[in-house]
């Protein structure tokens, strides 16, 4: 992973400069015209935002489990950067909606179970940052509950109400958009994996200080 | 498993004695409740009539908060006198003393709803009576699904710094599925036609969510729960 680690951050910079230009060159879609531009954002951070979540909930599983502190490390970078994409999922969704629908926003399905899924991440971060000793454990219950309370939130929320875009709209883009598209997802899952890597390591230097440290005192 | 049952049985009495020699949580939990209701019906109620659906509304988010409420006090009772240490201690099931821990909980909770429910079916007149089999089902999935989630919280928080914050902070946004499907699953009842196919798609996935959360916190109460 380390010897990989550059060349993938490489790619992943030169990813980012290149999609603006292959975002603007997409055609522009007939209803929502320039608005629409938004979704080659707002359609990858937000499966980021799902699968960063399983990430998260798989490993605090295997930290409660096996007490492996490396799960622990993946499972809080995945939790900072399921908060992250999340953010960037709620911000571009209402510039989105104050065009397409008239206002911020709706308490439609989509938006109401992504938001709550945010939050139970939010939450995940506050009981590690605030909980005291013993606070990575609360953080992993909290992650795996909260991993395993996605179908339930989605299912009672569409129940609830719908009015988001279905996710079907993928498959029916315009080809010269389809391009684009799958090339923001992949820039996107691989900042997503530079991120991790980094946030992962740091940790992991941070708990060797902290070893170094307690050794010198003692 | 007859032993399973009799450790949590002996849980169950031990908190019922406790609590029923001082009887604190169960008025302040009802007190507060009603309080909830109070607050609510400045909110909700427009030239003396209830805004549609509000009953519904008022009950869920009232049993949520007092629930809240039942839960940090349990818990701060065993942290306060140092008994959680020797439950820990005692050789016994974790799971047994979650469930022993569950069904106390659940026991205070019904009684306060014993309550709360004719409180705001009287005060906003909301007939929850008009199909009590389909209301009790609600009231019980719904209580278990919020308590089995909140009882392992309460349970793991007892050793956290600023725990009477983390408590909602952790527990509401992991029970928004209990407040959406027994708020909209009351709604579907008390209105002049009563829905049952939609009560019971409620009560069917608040089961579900019971079976689900029930067995996660029984899985992970042992490793949560060991220092």
């Amino acid at each position: 992973m380390k010897k990989a680690y550059v060349p993938m951050l490489v790619v992943t910079a030169l990813m980012f400069a290149v999609a603006p230009v292959l975002i603007a060159r997409a055609p522009f879609e007939t209803t929502m015209g320039l608005i629409q531009k938004i979704f080659y954002f707002h359609v990858p951070a937000a499966m980021l935002l799902f699968g960063s979540a399983f990430v998260c909930g798989i490993s605090s599983g295997i930290f409660l489990f096996r007490r492996t502190p490396s799960a622990d490390r993946v499972a809080t970078a995945a939790a900072e950067l399921t908060v992250l994409f999340g953010l960037i999922v709620l911000v571009t969704g209402p510039i989105w909606a104050r065009k397409a629908w008239g206002v911020w926003w709706q308490w439609d399905a989509r938006l109401t179970s992504s938001l709550l899924l945010w939050m139970m991440f939010v939450a995940y971060l506050l009981v590690r940052r605030y909980g005291g000793p013993g606070a990575e454990k609360l953080a992993g219950a909290m992650a795996i509950f909260g991993m395993a309370n996605v179908p339930f939130v989605y299912v009672s929320v569409n129940y609830w109400r719908t009015l988001h875009p279905k996710t079907s709209v993928v498959p029916t883009l315009a080809p010269e958009m389809r391009g684009p598209f799958w090339f923001s997802v992949a820039a996107f899952i691989l900042l997503y994996i530079v991120l991790l890597t980094a946030r992962r390591y740091l940790e992991a230097q941070r708990a060797r200080v902290e070893a170094l440290h307690l050794a010198l005192e003692d | 498993m007859k032993r399973f049952f009799q450790v949590a049985w002996v849980i169950v009495r031990k908190d019922f004695t406790v609590e029923w020699r001082s009887r604190e949580i169960l008025y302040t939990t009802l007190f507060f409740a009603v309080s909830c209701v109070l607050v609510f019906a400045f909110a909700l109620v427009r030239e003396g009539r209830p805004m549609e659906d509000a009953a519904a509304g008022i009950l869920w988010v009232a049993i949520a908060f007092a629930g809240t409420l039942a839960l940090g006090r349990t818990f701060e009772r065993e942290r306060q006198s140092e008994t959680l240490r020797a439950l820990m201690l005692a050789p016994a099931d974790r799971p047994a003393v979650y469930v022993g821990k569950l069904a106390g909980i659940l026991l205070l909770l019904g009684a306060v709803e014993g309550l709360l429910v004719p409180l705001v079916g009287v005060l906003f007149d909301a007939p929850f009576w008009a199909r009590p089999g389909w209301m009790l089902a609600l009231l019980l999935t719904g209580t278990l699904g919020f308590a089995s989630v909140g009882t392992l919280f309460a349970a793991m928080l007892v050793r956290a710094r600023s725990r009477d914050v983390m408590l909602p902070v952790l527990l509401y946004p992991i029970t928004v599925p209990v407040i959406i499907a027994g708020v909209r699953g009351t709604a579907a009842l008390i209105q002049s036609t009563p829905d049952e196919p939609m009560a019971r798609f409620w009560v069917s996935l608040l089961l579900f969510f019971d079976v689900v959360f029930v067995t996660l916190a029984l899985w992970t109460f042992e490793p949560l729960m060991t220092e």
